[in-house]
């Protein structure tokens, strides 16, 4: 149980290793081992989507993955959608304009399952669209809808 | 209204900031929130987020019985694992420890580790102390804990029968509370009404149910004594000393620094356990410990979940439509202890009769244990129950009369020119338009089109409903809610204040210090930074807000019962104020020109209408710090002001309770309507429209506003639709994960439409009410009445909450002869 693995990934464009138990989550792995505090956790059972994080450009719960299997991955967390002392992130921006976070929980995740969205779907696509992509993260506090309101901004696209 | 009865302080303030004919600068637009940036970078410094030097980490043990003997508990494999620095258990709160505090009357006793026995599924009976969670995790399988397990009680009304077993034995009872109030002559109108509906009502236990759960460090230092507590809510006025009593400490000794929290919704509102519990694993160690729930325990031992009520409710009215009298008798389901009272239900009666002018009221409550874990705050704090009962009745009276909702509803409104109105309960509504919010929200929502939309889709065979649903929004409660209940109270606070501290430094710079719990997800800094750059006209984004902590702080009673918003601009403008005579005394004697002929202007005074006379900030600031020769001989040096701000208009209750005094008087007022379609086939509810007008008084910040609104109706929609906690016949909770506890998703919620209406209370800082939990207030009884609605034709009464697809699906079924 107690013995330790090398995990070698790149986390936002930086390469960084770690020494871990098998059994240690990629969450906690980033919390804890790299003091990468945004991303949150919050059922650890791989439902309400807050802690997700990019594993080579898409959306992975990262409380359902050890960080062993992360191991020679790509990893983009909230940390990395912009330079911490720079100036904030089109997404960010968009969300900051528009009232798209609340108790900011959520809102890492939010912006990482956007960003992936945003990717496929250049031009914001469709309210019910954007529903559907973000249906997998849950907020408590927004209902949503200027986080779509975001989301479709940060597209450029009217609302 | 006598002007005796405010607040003095609090009624100079309003009359300060009441606002003439000029446009106000910063308070009432949509600025962006101050708080946002360090959210958007990940960076919010959540409770679990904090790591402090020499750390240790709490896992909990939880009882696998809802009602259980504790014969033996062996931690010697647990303390045996490498890693494990202590195992604590219900002996060490006995030799080490207090009771956890409560508001409830008798010996109705909670511990922050259970003693001899436990009462619901998931009390804690043993906490792990280890060098990390996951140690602390794999220890707690070690505890050996041998049960002997008692009968429980999960029926609050079979827990009232006299062979009931007893939740609390030393009670000799499970009502731990009854009584019936009665306002006006109930009898001869329910006598003399034309008509009468009755109804029996059930409104389920669900939860606030934050993303961020309860966590708590406790840092002991053992060369002062003092305990230090990061928690993510607490609140300093009312329960910062009733905690240290628990740790057997001082109040001096404890000090709590408030932390950010991921959400509350209530349920971090009264936090006794998860702070009680981390300060006292530190204290018996040590060092820091880090305790933080997992959201199974969220979801099954939180520190409070919501209400939980069974009805028996009757609407008296006459053949016009004229409401004459309401009769409510609950039985409320505390679960297994009784930590606010029933203050949930004073709540209730602040806007029982909702914006309609009923003159009888009779409410009967009966507050039953159970083993279930214990019911407290959620988003309403109970008058989105009474609401949604009231709101049930309206629209069963309106089918008995075969009128239109709308039409029962405005000919019952109180008229505009009736304000301040006082409620048979004694609470007042300061202001209010009624009639304006009901005329906007039908215009807005063009309602006469869906009217017509839905007669067309009922005959393609179409199931479309309309919900149409008014409701008050109570806030800044006042303590008397808390005890108003008995007849012989033990103890009768009448305070709920708030403070605001304002320095503005030698170059000119703002730091405004708040003095209750941290952001929970509301926007306190942005609040204070417009209500600061409207007194001072400066950029709101440059203003630092900051929190004291408990050994520095001024009273505050925090967020909660939508009042912080009000409150704190009041303390904010009353500590302007203080500062702004300061710099015109200042700036008057440097510019040589009156105090009257100055203003403040771009973050700078000067004098009116000469652009180029004026004084920075900062140059009044560096004088007042550093030239004190250059000031008024009798003017200390500094700038920095701070006011404690009262509650502007409360009064008691009278001795046989029957007026309770004004309690909760600044009152918002709202309508939503919704149109639904329902696929009768799977059970599915989709929005064809949904519209929200509510009057919050004046608005600080529209935006956030919408914000507040539209996160509380998609909340509510969780309750109408899906939320439930489910207890087996043992008592073990099934839903105890996100999987079987559904939340609202982004594709259950409805896009809708926010319009407001400005009424300004006479009573508040710039004529503010609170607005937190209006959504949370409407949307349970407007989805009630529009699947109602749209099931019409199949004689559908909705009685019971949330509405399961299922049972849609069943409802059908049974009318249509396939059941």
């Amino acid at each position: 149980m107690t013995e330790l693995r090398q995990v070698e990934l790149e986390v936002n464009g930086v390469r960084r290793t770690g020494l871990v138990e098998a059994r240690v989550t990629l969450a906690d792995f980033l919390r804890d081992e790299l003091d990468l505090k945004g991303t949150h956790v919050a059922c650890e059972h791989g439902f309400c989507g807050n802690c997700n994080v990019l594993l080579d450009g898409e959306t992975v719960r990262s409380c359902l993955l050890f960080a062993v299997q992360a191991a020679g991955h790509s990893l983009t967390t909230v940390e990395g959608l912009a330079d911490p002392t720079g100036s904030l992130g089109r997404l960010q921006q968009a969300f900051h304009g528009n009232g798209g976070l609340q108790c900011g929980f959520c809102t890492p995740a939010m912006l990482l399952t956007a960003h992936e969205y945003l990717e496929t779907h250049p031009d914001g696509g469709t309210d019910e669209e954007i529903r559907e992509a973000i249906n997998g993260v849950l907020c408590r506090c927004t209902g949503y809808q200027h986080i779509v309101a975001s989301i479709r901004a940060a597209a450029g696209a009217p609302g | 209204m006598s002007v005796a009865e405010q607040d003095p302080n609090a009624a100079k303030v309003a009359r300060e900031t009441r606002g003439g004919d000029a446009p106000r600068r910063w308070l009432g637009k949509s600025v962006n929130r101050v708080e946002d940036p360090r959210f958007l970078r990940g960076q919010g410094r959540y409770l679990d987020d904090i790591v402090l030097p020499g750390m240790l980490h709490a896992a909990v043990v939880r009882s696998p019985h809802a009602h259980a003997r504790i014969v033996s508990i062996d931690t010697s494999r647990a303390e045996a694992l490498p890693g494990v620095v202590r195992v604590v258990t219900g002996k060490d709160v006995v030799e080490n420890a207090a009771p956890l505090p409560s508001f409830g009357a008798g010996p109705i006793v909670q511990d922050m580790i259970a003693i001899e026995k436990v009462r619901h599924y998931g009390e804690t009976v043993a906490a792990v102390i280890a060098e990390s969670r996951y140690l602390a995790e794999d220890a707690c399988d070690l505890v050996e804990v041998v049960y002997d397990e008692l009968p429980v009680v999960l029926d609050p009304v079979a827990a009232r029968e006299d062979d009931a077993p007893l939740v609390h034995e030393a009670l000799g009872t499970n009502t731990a509370y009854e009584r019936t109030f009665s306002f006006g002559e109930v009898d001869r109108a329910f006598a003399e009404s034309d008509r009468t509906v009755s109804a029996e009502l059930y409104w389920p236990r669900s939860t606030g149910m934050p993303m961020d759960m309860n966590g708590a460090i406790g840092d002991y230092d053992p060369g002062t004594g003092v305990v230090t507590i990061h928690a993510n809510s607490m609140n300093f006025t009312y329960f910062l000393w009733l905690i240290a009593a628990s740790l057997k400490i001082p109040a001096s000794k404890l000090r709590l620094v408030p932390v950010v929290a991921g959400g509350s919704f209530g349920s971090k509102f009264f936090m006794h356990k998860v702070p009680a519990l981390a300060g006292f694993l530190s204290k018996l160690v040590g060092r820091p410990v880090k305790y933080v729930e997992d959201r199974i325990t969220h979801i099954t031992a939180n520190d409070h979940c919501g209400s939980d009520r069974r009805y028996e409710a009757s609407l008296a009215f006459d053949d016009d439509g004229t409401f004459q009298a309401l009769r409510i008798s609950c039985v409320d389901d505390y679960g297994a202890y009784l930590q606010f009272g029933t203050g949930t239900h004073g709540n209730a009666l602040s806007q029982i009769v909702g914006p309609y002018r009923i003159q009888h009221v009779e409410y009967s409550l009966a507050a039953v244990l159970t083993n279930k874990n214990q019911q407290g705050a959620y988003r309403g704090f109970g008058a989105e129950v009474s609401n949604w009962v009231l709101e049930r009745l309206v629209d069963l009276a309106a089918r008995e009369l075969d009128l239109d909702r709308v039409e029962l509803r405005r000919r019952n409104l109180i008229p505009a020119g009736s304000f301040p109105y006082r409620t048979p309960t004694g609470n007042i509504y300061d202001s209010g338009n009624y009639q304006g919010v009901l005329a906007q929200v039908l215009e807005e929502s063009d309602y006469e089109h869906w009217v017509a939309y839905r007669e067309r889709a009922r005959a393609e065979g179409r199931h479309v409903g309309i919900g149409v649903v008014a409701s008050q929004e109570r806030s800044v409660f006042s303590s008397t809610e808390f005890w108003f209940w008995f007849d012989d109270p033990q103890f009768t606070p009448t305070s709920s204040p708030e403070s605001a501290s304002i320095r503005i430094d030698p170059t000119g710079e703002i730091v405004v210090t708040l003095h209750s719990q941290a952001m929970w997800g509301n926007s306190p800094e942005t609040v204070v930074s417009q209500v600061v750059a409207e007194e001072f006209d400066v950029d709101p984004a440059s203003i630092v807000v900051t929190y004291a902590d408990s050994q520095n702080a001024l009273p505050g009673t925090g967020p909660g019962g939508s009042r912080y918003t009000v409150m704190v601009s009041g303390a904010v403008a009353g500590a302007s104020a203080e500062l702004k005579d300061k710099i015109r005394r200042i700036a008057s004697d440097k510019l040589e020109v009156a105090e009257a002929d100055l203003e403040f202007r771009n973050g700078a005074v000067g004098v009116v209408g000469v652009p180029d006379r004026q004084l920075t900030l900062a140059e009044v600031a560096l004088t007042a710090y550093l030239f004190r020769l250059d000031l008024p001989p009798d003017m200390p040096s500094g700038l920095a002001a701070a006011s404690v701000y009262d509650h502007p208009l409360t009064t008691l209750p009278n001795d046989d309770r029957s007026d309770l005094g004004i309690f909760y008087p600044f009152v918002g007022h709202a309508w939503h309507i919704a149109v639904v379609e329902v696929d009768v086939e799977t059970g599915s509810v989709s929005f064809l429209r949904y519209a929200a007008v509510h009057d919050a008084g004046t608005i600080v910040n529209p935006r956030t506003l919408d914000g507040q609104v539209i996160g509380g109706t998609v909340q509510g929609l969780g309750t109408a639709l899906f939320e439930e906690i489910l207890y087996d016949e043992a008592g073990r909770v099934l839903n105890e994960t996100f999987e079987r506890y559904h939340l609202p998703s982004a594709l259950d919620a409805p896009k809708m439409t926010v319009g407001h209406h400005e009424t300004p209370s006479p009573y508040t800082a710039y004529g503010i009410k609170g607005a937190g939990e209006g959504g949370r207030m409407l949307s349970p009884a407007i989805m009630s009445g529009a699947i109602e609605d749209a099931l019409a034709p199949y004689g559908v009464t909705i009685t019971s909450l949330p509405i399961r697809a299922e049972q849609i699906v069943d409802w059908v079924a049974t009318a249509t002869g396939e059941g």
